[in-house]
């Protein structure tokens, strides 16, 4: 259950981030693949959250465990919780959450647990195209102009470290995250190298959310997302 | 993904005007196998380009960006066609308000889709727009500017969740009574769009419907926030379809051009017709003293909005023409560097090819 509430949290925080984007992205192309994604990843939560409320039986649906847990109930990594940035921290960001994603699902899309199974080969096909489309962005930032260039690197830079909480291990988990790293840096360094961009060093990274405990932003999304749903409470929508 | 657990009248909010959006693809698709009127190998050297162009009209054929068309023609065609897709991008900012909010995450979902939808639909309309000779960075332009309007019922707020439910039902509603007819129209870009946006609509407004439904057999909080947002709407969905005809400046030469099928007025005693049933069914009601069916006419008599407010919206002073103009500059700015930095890495491209063709050459 926490370990699906892990992967439903990390895809209803990075919906929520995403839509933000819709109607101020940099072109209207782009509000259209954002809402896009972000209707993927939203998906994706509802089937996973539906899912983690069966298994613990204790009557909460996918609306209960969104919109009716605090920020230290989430499980999400932190990664997705921050503010979105310019257009490039938004990018890096997606590229290194679907280069993340995409090796996690494809592993749970061959696993024991059938039903997490289907959930995980459907949004694997999903994360597919968010990889590609972040990829594509970040070469063009990274290789475009001066300005795109540097803002790009900034946002790489700054994201670098909290990847290193995706792959803390949990050898108890339906898929050790330690083992994805690997894969993670296949998807992600040849995109930085088109891009011309340096690829960050290692080194430490914040972590806690899978703990519940998370940035001073979250707080602050889960206040906007839950307000409506919490002030009528037990109302139908 | 549109649950429908709910009473809907007929088979759905706008079954029967769905019903002649495929009319008229199946006009357009007749008109196209009797063939243009003229020689058979379509060759027009000989003939006036104004008498064909009148010949067209009068066979109902579609106009074809590569046919001769009067000036006067093309610029109408241009404004009513930029005018609604800037109304789909901004009509955008009253529903994007809410969806961080949204009560439900299947709420966010149809709601995401819902406004994604509407940025799709102005792109296909700026392409529409773009066969006329005109491109999308000059429209945009000219929306920012503030010298093209967009529809002014995006100038009122949206304050609460049932806003949304009121702009599906209402503002979708009177849209898709206005577009129905446009997808008859004698251009034919902007007839097949319209086809295509009238088909998506009529799910917008099913959702809408299905907001508002939900809510008013809620809680009374949610049924007071249902009727509180059709009270602050209906008026503002009546002025949509313009001034009275006798006001109205551009009709009668767009109805002879067959761009424009119907006057102002009908138009709206038709959407009056079609909501009348439909708030008896949600048990909302129209706030409108005087609305009652009127057994000569056949039709519901009702009370006129007030087009002095209409006009002041439209002149700039609406509660939220500032704030929905500076939100699209500010986004358009904000996203300079990122499609300066698209054009620049595209070009670099481009030169790679070149070079690399001319050393192959050399």
């Amino acid at each position: 259950m926490e370990y699906l509430l892990g992967l439903g949290d990390d895809a209803l925080v990075a919906a929520q981030r995403l839509g933000e984007w819709v109607t101020v992205a940099p072109e209207l192309e782009e509000d259209v693949a954002l809402a896009n994604i972000a209707l993927d990843q939203l998906g994706a939560a509802r089937l996973l959250l539906g899912y983690a409320g069966e298994l613990e039986g204790a009557g909460r649906d996918e609306d209960a465990l969104a919109y009716l847990r605090s920020d230290r109930e989430y499980r999400n990594c932190l990664l997705v919780e921050l503010p979105n940035g310019d257009f490039a921290t938004t990018m890096a960001k997606l590229l290194l959450l679907s280069a993340y994603q995409l090796p996690l699902y494809a592993a749970l899309s061959v696993g024991a647990d059938e039903r997490l199974a289907a959930i995980a080969g459907k949004a694997r096909k999903e994360v597919a195209y968010h990889l590609d489309h972040a990829s594509l962005w970040t070469v063009r930032l990274g290789d475009g102009t001066e300005e795109s260039h540097r803002r790009m690197q900034a946002a790489v830079d700054e994201l670098w470290p909290y990847t290193v909480e995706l792959f803390a291990a949990d050898p108890a988990a339906p898929v050790d995250p330690a083992g994805l790293r690997s894969a993670f840096l296949a998807n992600v360094e040849p995109v930085l190298e088109t891009a011309t961009l340096d690829r960050p060093a290692d080194g430490w990274g914040p972590d806690g959310g899978r703990a519940g405990l998370h940035t001073e932003h979250l707080s602050y999304l889960l206040a906007e997302m839950q307000v409506l749903h919490r002030a009528h409470p037990g109302a139908r929508w | 993904m549109y649950g429908h657990d709910f009473p809907v009248p007929d088979d759905g909010p706008a079954g029967g005007l769905l019903d002649q959006v495929e009319a008229a693809e199946a006009a357009l698709r007749a008109a196209a196998g009797r063939g243009r009127p003229g020689p058979e190998d379509g060759s027009t050297a000989d003939t006036d380009p104004q008498d064909y162009f009148a010949a067209l009209i009068d066979a109902d054929q579609k106009i074809e960006p590569r046919d001769w068309m009067p000036e006067a023609y093309r610029k109408t065609l241009i404004r009513q066609i930029a005018q609604h897709a800037h109304s789909e991008i901004i009509g955008m900012q009253p529903e994007g308000n809410w969806i961080s909010r949204a009560p439900s995450l299947k709420r966010k979902a149809i709601l995401l889709a819902k406004v994604q939808d509407e940025a799709g639909h102005g792109l296909y309309l700026y392409a529409a727009a773009e066969t006329l000779g005109v491109t999308r960075d000059e429209l945009v332009e000219m929306l920012l500017s503030g010298r093209q309007k967009y529809s002014s019922i995006f100038n009122y707020p949206t304050l609460t969740w049932a806003d949304v439910g009121a702009i599906g039902w209402l503002v979708d509603g009177a849209a898709i009574v206005n577009q129905v007819p446009l997808c008859r129209c004698s251009y034919g870009p902007y007839a097949r769009a319209m086809i295509r946006v009238c088909k998506e609509e009529s799910f917008h407004q099913r959702q809408g419907y299905e907001i508002l439904y939900v809510l008013a057999s809620g809680t009374p909080e949610q049924r007071t926030m249902a009727q509180d947002a059709v009270d602050r709407w209906w008026y503002p969905s009546l002025a949509m379809f313009g001034p009275p005809d006798g006001d109205s400046t551009h009709s009668q030469q767009s109805m002879a051009w067959k761009i424009k099928r119907f006057s102002n007025d009908e138009l709206r005693q038709r959407f009056v017709d079609m909501c009348v049933q439909q708030a008896e069914v949600l048990g909302l009601r129209l706030p409108d003293p005087d609305l009652r069916w009127n057994e000569s006419r056949q039709a519901y008599d009702y009370t006129q909005p007030d087009y002095a407010e209409l006009m002041r919206v439209i002149a700039g002073d609406g509660p939220c023409n500032r704030q929905r103009i500076t939100h699209r500059r500010r986004a358009d700015a904000d996203g300079a560097w990122v499609r300066e930095a698209a054009a620049a890495y595209a070009a670099k491209r481009t030169a790679e090819r070149t070079s690399d063709r001319a050393t192959v050459l050399a």
